[in-house]
């Protein structure tokens, strides 16, 4: 089913969502790849308050080439990366922080759906390798924190973005997962190929 | 004047790879995407699609993941410019990352330090092979990490035959499964040596999609190979779908009897290369 969302998403929204769902989502999202995962979350176990609220946004597993502009930033390309590196931190990141949309590339493990379940969050897939397409939709960047300390590719990065995807839900918060669906028919259909090379 | 307009030739020929795909990979795309019966597959060859002519528009790099800068020459023995190509694919490469811009790919193995415009040792890696004539052909084949990453060699005992070979290439590309970034091209090397089987395998992921190989007997297995991993549903971007890679190449070399190297060679959606033609009057042509 086609949907397309606005973000601040409320719990009962994203519980909702199904695999298979394909979202469009409009409002503020955040990039976190590892460093990011690990800078908010000792932050905050310093009792530290955050700069913006993750609750609030999507969480986006990117690494964007931006180029500075007289006053701003301007994005050139921004797809996403391989989530499954996160997998170490996500389910701590998810239960700290609930954020309810995770943007990513290739699936995560099963205690990031663990936490999704928990948390009544979806995991969503963005097509890799379209950096130029993520690039359009996004509006402006917002703001940016730890950049002198993480780079580039590593800080948190905030987009306003229009009609950003389009983005599967491949894990959702009943426990539905695309991936492992995926693995069983995968797996009959080797059967045939191997049948068919011997044959 | 020459040096001048070689290196501005490679830049441009750098330009078109980052941000035009070429005609027979959006071709091939576009053909994926009308046999397409997965919503949730075509979702994503749409989202390829759209994401092309983008950057084809925009003059942008198509993905952000720019790779590493890999030349294939071929140099005409009576070139009168053999001793600078080196050189000038090199300050290419410098120049290329801060005009496109390029992202800066290089890192140290050992300092783990970034010079920050894809340069560094033995970068960017040049192939060289000599021909008749005075005409020079320098391909850039730009290659993501990502799929880079899922290229792997077998040293097959040569018993297990041509089967074995077909069971080894679809294992390993349906293993992959969509961390490549599929559809992909899949260039196999069979034969020759170690370090040969690789290097056939991505001259073999160079030539256009839509040719076979001349010999029948390899251009049978380019076929049956992509009929078999087609056949596993893993599909665009690994969501499960109808396609899994666009095309596979064969390339080959006559082996040692006890040997049967098998090169696997994964590149992404984003097949990007292009080229300079430089004459021996010094006038050059961006491909």
């Amino acid at each position: 089913m086609k949907r397309e969302l606005t973000l601040p998403i409320d719990e009962a929204q994203t519980r909702e969502l199904r695999v298979g769902d394909i979202l469009t989502i409009t409002g503020t999202i955040f990039t976190a790849r590892d460093e990011a995962h690990l800078t908010m979350l000792e932050a905050h176990e310093r009792g530290e308050t955050l700069p913006f609220d993750p609750a609030q946004m999507a969480l986006f597993h990117c690494g964007p080439v931006v180029r500075k502009t007289g006053d701003g930033w301007d994005v050139i390309a921004a797809g996403p990366t391989t989530s499954v590196r996160m997998e170490l931190f996500e389910d701590r990141f998810l239960e700290t922080f609930r954020s309810r949309i995770v943007i990513g590339k290739g699936g995560m493990g099963d205690k990031t759906q663990a936490a999704l379940e928990n948390v009544g969050a979806v995991y969503v897939h963005y097509t890799g390798g379209a950096g130029a397409l993520a690039a359009q939709r996004i509006e402006r960047v917002a703001d940016v924190h730890w950049l002198d300390e993480l780079g580039m590719p590593e800080a948190a990065w905030l987009f306003e973005v229009k009609a950003f995807g389009p983005l599967l839900v491949t894990m959702d918060s009943a426990g539905g997962n695309l991936y492992r669906d995926l693995d069983a028919t995968i797996a009959e259909n080797m059967k045939q190929i191997h049948a068919r090379i011997e044959g | 004047m020459t040096d001048h307009k070689v290196k501005a030739a490679l830049v441009g020929a750098l330009r078109k790879a980052a941000t035009r795909l070429p005609s027979d990979v959006v071709d091939a795309l576009k053909a994926a995407r009308k046999r397409e019966t997965s919503s949730m597959a075509a979702a994503q060859l749409d989202a390829i699609l759209e994401n092309v002519a983008i950057a084809r528009e925009g003059s942008v790099p198509m993905c952000q993941d720019t790779g590493i800068q890999t030349f294939f020459v071929e140099a005409g023995v009576d070139s009168p410019f053999l001793g600078r190509l080196k050189g000038w694919i090199a300050e290419a490469v410098v120049e290329a990352t801060r005009e496109i811009p390029l992202r800066p790919n290089t890192v140290d193995p050992f300092a783990a330090t970034n010079p920050g415009d894809n340069s560094g040792r033995f970068m960017p890696f040049i192939n060289w092979d000599l021909v008749d004539g005075d005409g020079v052909t320098i391909t850039v084949l730009p290659k993501g990490g990502g799929s880079e990453n899922m290229s792997t060699l077998k040293m097959l005992p040569p018993g297990v035959g041509l089967k074995g070979i077909k069971r080894a290439v679809v294992d390993h590309i349906v293993s992959c499964q969509g961390k490549p970034c599929p559809p992909t091209i899949v260039g196999v090397g069979i034969g020759g040596g170690a370090d040969i089987a690789l290097k056939l395998g991505k001259k073999a992921v160079l030539r256009e999609i839509g040719t076979s190989h001349p010999e029948p007997a390899a251009a049978e297995m380019e076929r049956e190979l992509r009929e078999l991993v087609n056949m596993s549903g893993v599909g665009a971007m690994g969501v499960g779908g109808d396609t899994t890679c666009l095309a596979v190449h064969v390339e080959y070399a006559h082996r040692h009897p006890a040997s049967l190297p098998l090169g696997i060679l994964v590149q992404c959606w984003a097949d990007r290369r292009a080229g300079v033609r430089l004459a021996a009057d010094g006038s050059v042509e961006v491909m």
